[in-house]
């Protein structure tokens, strides 16, 4: 138990780490990866509506007619959705601010849906907060990864929490500006996808 | 009316859903790989984006603003937008078969695609008026259908390329939509 447990828990941090090995859910990876502060909150975000969306759905299983288990699900992912917007904007308000409709957009997420499609309707409540976790901690550790890449490329600093950089180039380091525009993210996101490819077995 | 057409054309070229507001991805890279496939999704997005645009543009002035609950937007939205994709599908189903037949799987996938979301929500961010709403969500959904097109046009001269392993498939799909971005922000100076 303890073993699958963990197993569980571990494959969302490499072997189906989202969105390099699971290709989903792309439009906050893009998005919000100007810099590591916003991958982290978004991250965070996320993985709360998953580990709770998963739990939830996981309990109601076999509750949920599965004619119309689509639409129960969307139901329930939406209300920890709000639940999460209403309390960034209680207490990390520029954040929220920052991350703008991205918040209410996780709804949408497709890995949310995939993973309570594919893992939580058909698993222990145990297990699914397991895999929800390990999902989500990987999401936010893809984008922290992206985030820095971009960040630090794009504008020569790194910031991880508050607003305030931990890390800033030198006076002689000229930021390279597409990395923090649109192309870069697409650009950006493609090489490290590529990255992966190369030192992981598929 | 002049006011409508600037806002119909920076919402196709310069705030142009995929490739500037990164709304859409999944199925932008998920149906790409095929011409035929990119159409189908193209046009199933315009069909349901102008619809669901001007709904949810109702249901949140008369019914959510009405009765003070804005934090049931979230929620009602995409109950709006799963039970409009869901009785679109009846209906072409039995009166447009044809159409119905073109869009096939498309359209259950429309329900978790974020651009049409993402612009029901800019239309209520933004405060636009109905008029303005339903031309935003016009223009962002032919946006959409043109870099799509556009995209897959292209992807599938890349497929003919020798690219490297690693970089195959997705991995080269995003670099390539990453010039055609770059290609659209040179955009941003016509409004």
């Amino acid at each position: 138990m303890a073993q699958s447990l963990a197993k569980e828990f571990t494959k969302g941090l490499w072997a189906e780490i989202p969105p390099f090995r699971l290709v989903l859910g792309l439009c906050p990876v893009l998005a919000v990866t100007k810099s590591v502060e916003n991958g982290i909150g978004m991250g965070v975000a996320t993985t709360f509506v998953l580990v709770f969306s998963n739990l939830l759905i996981s309990l109601l299983r076999n509750v949920i007619p599965s004619k119309v288990r689509i639409a129960c699900f969307i139901v329930i992912i939406a209300t920890f959705v709000t639940i999460v917007e209403l309390m960034m904007q209680a207490y990390t308000y520029e954040l929220f601010l920052k991350l703008g409709i991205f918040i209410p957009l996780i709804v949408v997420n497709c890995i949310v849906l995939g993973r309570a499609e594919a893992f939580a309707s058909k698993n222990s409540p145990v297990m699914s907060i397991a895999d929800g976790l390990g999902i989500g901690m990987g999401f936010t550790l893809s984008l922290a990864s992206l985030g820095a890449v971009r960040e630090f490329l794009g504008n020569g600093t790194i910031t991880v929490w508050g607003g305030v950089p931990i890390f800033e180039m030198g006076g002689n380091f000229l930021p390279f500006k597409f990395m923090i525009e649109a192309p870069g993210a697409f650009v950006g996101l493609g090489l490290m996808l590529c990255l992966m490819n190369l030192i992981g077995k598929k | 009316m002049g006011d409508l057409f600037v806002l119909a054309i920076s919402c196709i070229f310069i705030n142009n859903i995929l490739l500037a507001q990164f709304l859409g991805c999944c199925p932008f890279l998920g149906t790409s790989k095929k011409m035929e496939t990119a159409v189908g999704m193209a046009m199933a997005v315009v069909f349901v984006l102008v619809m669901a645009g001007t709904l949810t543009w109702m249901v949140d002035t008369y019914l959510l603003k009405a009765l003070d609950v804005e934090y049931l937007r979230t929620v009602s939205f995409i109950l709006v937008i799963a039970s409009l994709v869901q009785f679109v599908e009846m209906f072409l189903k039995k009166s447009i078969p044809g159409l119905y037949a073109g869009l096939g799987i498309f359209l259950p996938l429309i329900t978790t695609n974020c651009a049409v979301m993402g612009v029901c929500l800019i239309n209520i961010n933004e405060e636009y008026t109905f008029v303005q709403a339903v031309v935003s969500a016009t223009a962002y959904a032919i946006g959409f259908g043109l870099a799509l097109v556009l995209f897959a046009s292209i992807r599938e001269r890349v497929n003919l390329a020798r690219v490297p392993k690693p970089l195959q498939d997705t991995s080269i799909g995003l670099v390539t939509a990453g010039i055609i971005a770059l290609t659209f922000m040179s955009f941003k100076g016509m409004v």
